[in-house]
């Protein structure tokens, strides 16, 4: 692998247009119009095509306003139909982008005898030659392309710097922003009309389908590791350029492991961003897969350590002298908690609740006191439910059952108060006192 | 009947749209070569064996698409088909790359559309995982699955381009979609997919209804909705795949969706919307491929979705059950009886003693409501015309006969509304119908009797009072 | 009485909220019809209703959020649309998607924003104005927690500190009390007795037929019609409660359905207060 300053353009090309979509595409997944961006791309064809034969060149400014024009008709369409016709969203976009589409195929048919416009340098750009168009500018030549892009970023960040709290609340709340008067339409609006541009201003160099991948993906990503807007525009930039580093370095290295020379840029900056997505899915700190189901665990071990410090205080309850004490076999037995036994068990001999001699599992001292405080819960609550909410006989029990593993000592304090201080619970079992 | 005479209205309407297209492709045509009469006879009416299976074939794909489209769209799914037929890119690239390195023929239709109906249920089952263990919305989930398989796809193409084995540029007729270059073998096996998936989507019509209605009520009565939603989606995911040649996989998807969502404006029932949906798909397919085998330059996928967009802007606009046209028609209706209801209701609460012989001032009746001079004059004027009303040359207003009658039949009915609202408070709310011009025609005779008797001056069936002590103008005086 | 028939013009009300011969219809069904209402100022108005009986719509026409086939609406005598400034909203708490990446204080703050002003960001003082507001509902602990890590009752108060922050003559609340915890039904109802003292009026939707008389001095029974208006105490009787809810009516009935919206979550007030 050889690298020269062409691949150094082509990231920089790619970052600067990934960077400007994904800033956008942070509200689009927010006002959940993920799919308005896929709309938008597919149906900004026709405007390229007629203004590619009008003025028979691709790089001109007619170009990107007829086909953001487009794009503005596009999202205008989409919310027109919504409101006249009942039909979902959705079925309104895919009727309205794949029309736009079909046009705009046709149309790059009737030129193709005339202009040089291939359908698909439109759909999957051509980021590999943008570094052949340069532009001077003080004695640097730059790629138009980068310029473009790098344009339509700083719009961008102007707008959502400008707007921000503006965004922020028609995005969140968009009733509320009304009755403030912070006109909603308005801001919807602009935020098509620059969703369409950028997307426009970035077709040459991802292409206008892989658009969408850097709309949504990096927003999405940064969705599942912030709970701060700002954090997440923040994150979602940065994601979107390491996208375009990846994708062009995946681009010309990968295919070499399989005996090709290299694949297409722009293709590869969709899987690299679809790879961060995916390592984010499962490994985000709070939201991610892996998180989720840790927790998950740690909250069912925790119900069957509680369970069992109450079987153990019950047993303590009614023990005769010569009882025998409790076995892990009759813990099984009781709870039924199957593989979850051995961990909670070894759990709660941590945290110093039990003691184990061989099979015996005894109480200690602090297990029994937090034994009673989980049967104290579990009895307060059938008082509460059977005498205060009048639920008996129905089976209040389980019920009590899952409520006292969520059940805090202020809770189950103001429990008590509720139900005037009982010491008897509805089966005539005794409510533990509150342990010192 | 009134059904059977809707679906022959829209049959009508879109045979007399097919010279209309023909025509409109004509004329943006002119660079091509318009085929002889001859030719387009020959094809329309199917006489060439070859091209007659393709259009049959492609045909019979829209009829299918029609039916599980319909389906879809009331699952509220409609999108799901976009990102199932972008996530068959990259299954189409591999298995050509994959085939071809094996010495085999990467273009053999059978292994691609294997390859794409693989990646295709992928792409599905990777939209539900997201859905399913992350806080991201469903839009976002069929954003991200679309965009990175189709990247993926375009990579895996770019490899597919750059092999020296096999020839790759055949491939893109499965982006945009070209009927002209099929070959016989992959028309028919269209053909019989089709059909299987249309008998099958029609055997399954019961569960399908049902799931799509309501499906945590068909989970509470043990359906197996999960099992009948797979069926459902490999439906789909069979008619996109083999719909990808005729059509291309960025507009395959608007078979799924357009055809259903303009039968939707024909008819509020299913069956109806199935059978129409499934001829509007099938007959934007047979003038597509029609096109496309005349003209070997135009992509048939785009000529049939751009038919199938022509019939969904007619039936937007014409459709007999929630076409513009009619639901326009029906507010102004609606508009003007509520006016012309309130205006003889004030008369009523001016002149309640003594209807014909009053004259009342415009005045007096601009104080009785919320409306504007200019809306109360234009009420006035529309009651003229409708000689409900005189307008003397002093400007004072005199109800005619008609005008006493209907202002009687008016005043009745809003005030056994009212009384029904109260006496039958907990249904009454749900029955309130302004359509109806009598209150009997909503409710039971026996009903109206007894809301009669309850009204305070039950000796006057005909005008009872109002259970509102309103008589503003005896009060204000 | 019922509501005094106005007369318009001359008659359109200084009230905080004047509505006249409002009818609001989706398609052919009237939802609201014929409203006609005045309510006093600096009273606690409860809005009381079946489901279905368009309290929710009544609340959103005032505020022009849903379009109206007649009528006139006023708020302290000008149309809504010169008075909104005067009116705050807390809408009901299934409107919006508690996952978006705010925190309770940036929800409060939002109430702010006409006062901050287009294009301007929110600076310090705002963020003192909405942390008072936030201490006031007890929220200060949790004022940078994400909103989906709130309870139901926490994410309830955190709206009403946002009401309160926008400084409304007229708070309009849907359904406030729905699905909060003890705590926070008192906090609400002290919330309510502040607003009140400060001369402020409340409209509230309210389903608890039961906390009707202790919490509110003004009531409107609607039902597609308002069936009537006015004090509690003269308006808020078994008669006029059967002429809005119909005969099968019990206040057992509505506080099953209550329960049945909530199961897992009991509550003091559905058995009543001990
Ligand atoms: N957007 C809408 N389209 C059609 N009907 C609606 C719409 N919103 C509300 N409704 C109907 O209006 C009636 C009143 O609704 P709503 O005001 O929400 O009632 P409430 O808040 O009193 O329970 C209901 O019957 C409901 O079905
Ligand atoms: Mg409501």
């Amino acid at each position: 692998m050889e690298w020269t300053s062409f691949d150094t353009w082509i990231v920089v090309t790619g970052a600067l247009s990934a960077a400007a979509c994904a800033l956008l595409g942070n509200y689009l997944v927010l006002r959940k119009l993920s799919m308005m961006g896929d709309a938008i791309s597919h149906a900004v064809l026709p405007g390229l095509a007629l203004a590619f034969i009008i003025t028979g060149s691709r790089d001109s400014l007619p170009m990107l306003v007829g086909a953001t024009a487009i794009g503005v008709l596009t999202a205008f369409l989409v919310q027109a139909l919504f409101r006249l016709s009942e039909l979902e969203k959705g079925a309104t976009m895919g009727v309205i982008f794949t029309t736009f589409f079909a046009l705009g195929l046709i149309l790059i048919r009737q030129a193709a005898d005339h202009v040089d416009l291939d359908p698909s340098c439109v759909l999957y750009g051509a980021i590999e030659l943008t570094p052949l168009d340069v532009y001077e500018l003080m004695g640097m030549e730059i790629p138009r392309a980068a310029l473009t892009n790098l344009g339509m970023l700083a719009v961008n960040l102007l707008f959502v710097g400008l707007f921000y709290k503006e965004l922020k609340i028609t995005s969140f709340d968009p009733a509320l922003a009304t009755t403030l008067g912070i006109n909603a339409t308005f801001l919807h609006y602009a935020l098509m009309t620059l969703v369409a541009a950028t997307t426009v201003a970035a077709f040459e160099s991802v292409g206008s389908i892989l658009v969408i991948a850097m709309l949504i993906v990096p927003a999405a990503t940064a969705h599942l590791l912030t709970d701060r807007l700002g954090a997440m525009l923040v994150i979602s930039v940065l994601i979107a350029a390491l996208s375009a580093l990846l994708g062009h370095l995946g681009a010309i290295t990968v295919p070499t492991w399989f005996g090709f020379t290299d694949t297409s840029t722009a293709g590869m900056m969709g899987v690299a961003t679809g790879l961060i997505f995916l390592v984010t899915f499962l490994l985000a700190p709070r939201y991610g897969v892996v998180s989720r189901v840790l927790r998950q665990w740690q909250l069912s071990l925790k119900i069957v350590a509680d369970d069992v410090l109450g079987f153990l205080y019950r047993y303590e309850e009614l023990k005769q002298p010569q009882s025998p004490p409790v076995q892990a076999g009759d813990l099984q037995k009781a709870l039924k908690a199957g593989g979850s036994l051995w961990p909670a068990l070894w759990q709660l001999k941590r945290r110093g609740a039990i003691r184990q001699t061989a099979d015996d599992v005894l109480p200690t001292e602090t297990g029994l006191a937090q034994g009673a405080r989980l049967v104290r819960s579990h009895r307060l609550w059938e008082s509460y439910l059977c005498d205060a909410l009048q639920m008996c006989p129905t089976d209040v029990h389980a019920l009590a059952h899952d409520l006292e593993h969520f059940t805090d000592a202020s809770m189950s304090e103001a429990l008590a108060r509720q139900s005037g201080d009982p010491n008897i619970d509805p089966h005539e079992r005794q409510i533990p006192p509150l342990p010192k | 009947m009134r059904q059977r005479s809707t679906v022959g209205g829209a049959y009508l309407l879109t045979l007399l749209l097919a010279p209309a297209l023909a025509w409109a492709a004509d004329a943006h045509d002119h660079g091509l070569d318009w085929p002889s009469l001859m030719d387009f006879l020959r094809v329309l009416t199917l006489q060439d064996y070859n091209t007659r299976v393709v259009i049959i074939g492609t045909s019979l794909l829209g009829l299918a698409a029609g039916l599980i489209g319909t389906f879809l769209l009331l699952r509220k799914r409609a999108l799901l088909s976009d990102t199932l037929s972008h996530a068959t890119l990259p299954g189409i690239a591999l298995t050509f790359i994959i085939v071809s390195a094996l010495g085999g023929d990467g273009k053999n239709l059978l292994f691609l559309i294997g390859g794409a109906a693989l990646f295709a249920l992928l792409g599905t089952g990777s939209v539900i995982l997201i859905q399913r263990f992350s806080r991201l919305k469903d839009d976002a989930a069929l954003g991200i699955v679309l965009s990175v398989y189709f990247g993926l796809g375009i990579a895996l193409l770019g490899l597919a381009t750059r092999m020296n084995t096999g020839n790759a540029a055949g491939l893109s007729a499965f982006i945009y979609g070209k009927t002209a270059s099929m070959l016989l073998f992959d028309a028919l096996l269209i053909a019989w997919t089709a059909l299987a998936a249309a008998i099958c989507s029609l055997l399954f019509y019961k569960e399908f209804t049902l799931i799509s209605f309501d499906a945590s009520y068909a989970a509470g009565q043990g359906w197996p909705v999960v099992r009948l939603d797979f069926v459902m989606m490999t439906l789909a995911v069979v008619v996109t795949v083999v719909g990808l040649q005729a059509v291309g996989l960025i507009l395959v998807v608007a078979l799924l969706i357009i055809p259903p969502a303009a039968a939707r404006f024909w008819t509020y029932r299913l069956r109806p919307m199935l059978l129409l949906s499934a001829l509007f798909g099938a007959l934007s397919c047979y003038l597509g491929a029609t096109m496309s085998a005349l003209m070997a330059k135009l992509p048939a996928g785009a000529v049939i979705v751009l038919t199938a967009g022509a019939i969904f802007v007619i039936s937007l606009l014409f459709g007999s059950a929630r076409g513009l046209l009619r639901i326009l028609l029906e507010r102004r209706a609606m508009a003007r009886k509520i006016g012309r209801e309130n205006l003889l209701r004030s008369f009523f609460e001016l002149t309640e003693a003594d209807l014909a012989g009053a004259a009342i001032r415009l005045d007096d009746l601009l104080k009785q409501r919320a409306w504007s001079p200019g809306q109360l004059d234009r009420l006035v004027s529309l009651a003229d015309r409708e000689g409900l009303l005189n307008r003397a040359a002093d400007g004072t207003l005199r109800l005619t006969e008609r005008g006493i009658q209907t202002a009687t039949r008016v005043v009745r009915n809003h005030r056994l509304w009212e009384a029904y609202l109260i006496t039958h408070a907990d249904i009454a709310t749900s029955q309130v119908d302004w359509g109806a011009d009598e209150i009997e025609h909503i409710l039971d005779g026996e009903i109206v009797r007894e809301l009669e008797r309850l009204l305070p001056e039950a000796d006057q069936p005909a005008m009872p009072a109002s259970p509102h002590a309103l008589t503003p103008a005896a009060e204000m005086e | 009485m019922a509501t005094p028939q106005p007369q318009r013009d001359a008659l359109v009300q200084d009230t905080p909220l004047w509505i006249h011969d409002l009818t609001v219809a989706y398609h052919r069904k009237p939802v609201l019809w014929d409203v006609n209402l005045s309510l006093p100022e600096g009273q606690l108005v409860a809005v009381v209703g079946p489901n279905g009986a368009g309290k929710s719509t009544l609340i959103k026409a005032v505020q022009g959020l849903v379009p109206r086939a007649s009528g006139a609406i006023s708020v302290f005598g000008k149309p809504y649309e010169e008075q909104r400034h005067l009116v705050g909203y807390v809408p009901q708490r299934e409107s919006v998607d508690w996952d978006f990446p705010v925190n309770a204080l940036d929800v409060v703050t939002m109430g702010l924003y006409r006062q901050i002003g287009w294009c301007r960001p929110v600076n310090r003082r705002h963020k003192a104005q909405a942390m008072a507001a936030l201490e006031k509902v007890g929220m200060t602990p949790y004022a940078h927690r994400q909103i989906s890590h709130l309870s139901g009752g926490q994410q309830q108060r955190v709206f009403l500190a946002r009401a309160l922050v926008q400084d409304a003559q007229l708070y309009l609340m849907d359904e406030p009390f729905v699905g909060v915890d003890v705590a926070t039904e008192r906090a609400i109802v002290a919330l309510l007795k502040d607003l009140k003292a400060a001369g402020k009026t409340c409209i509230v939707v309210h389903h608890d037929l039961q906390t009707v008389p202790t919490y509110f001095d003004h009531v409107v029974l609607l039902n597609m019609r308002v069936v009537e208006a006015g004090p509690t105490d003269a308006v808020f009787t078994e008669e006029n409660l059967r002429k809005t809810y119909g005969g099968k009516l019990t206040l057992l009935s509505d506080a099953l359905f209550e329960y049945s919206k909530n199961p897992q979550l009991p509550r003091g007030r559905k058995g009543g207060q001990p």
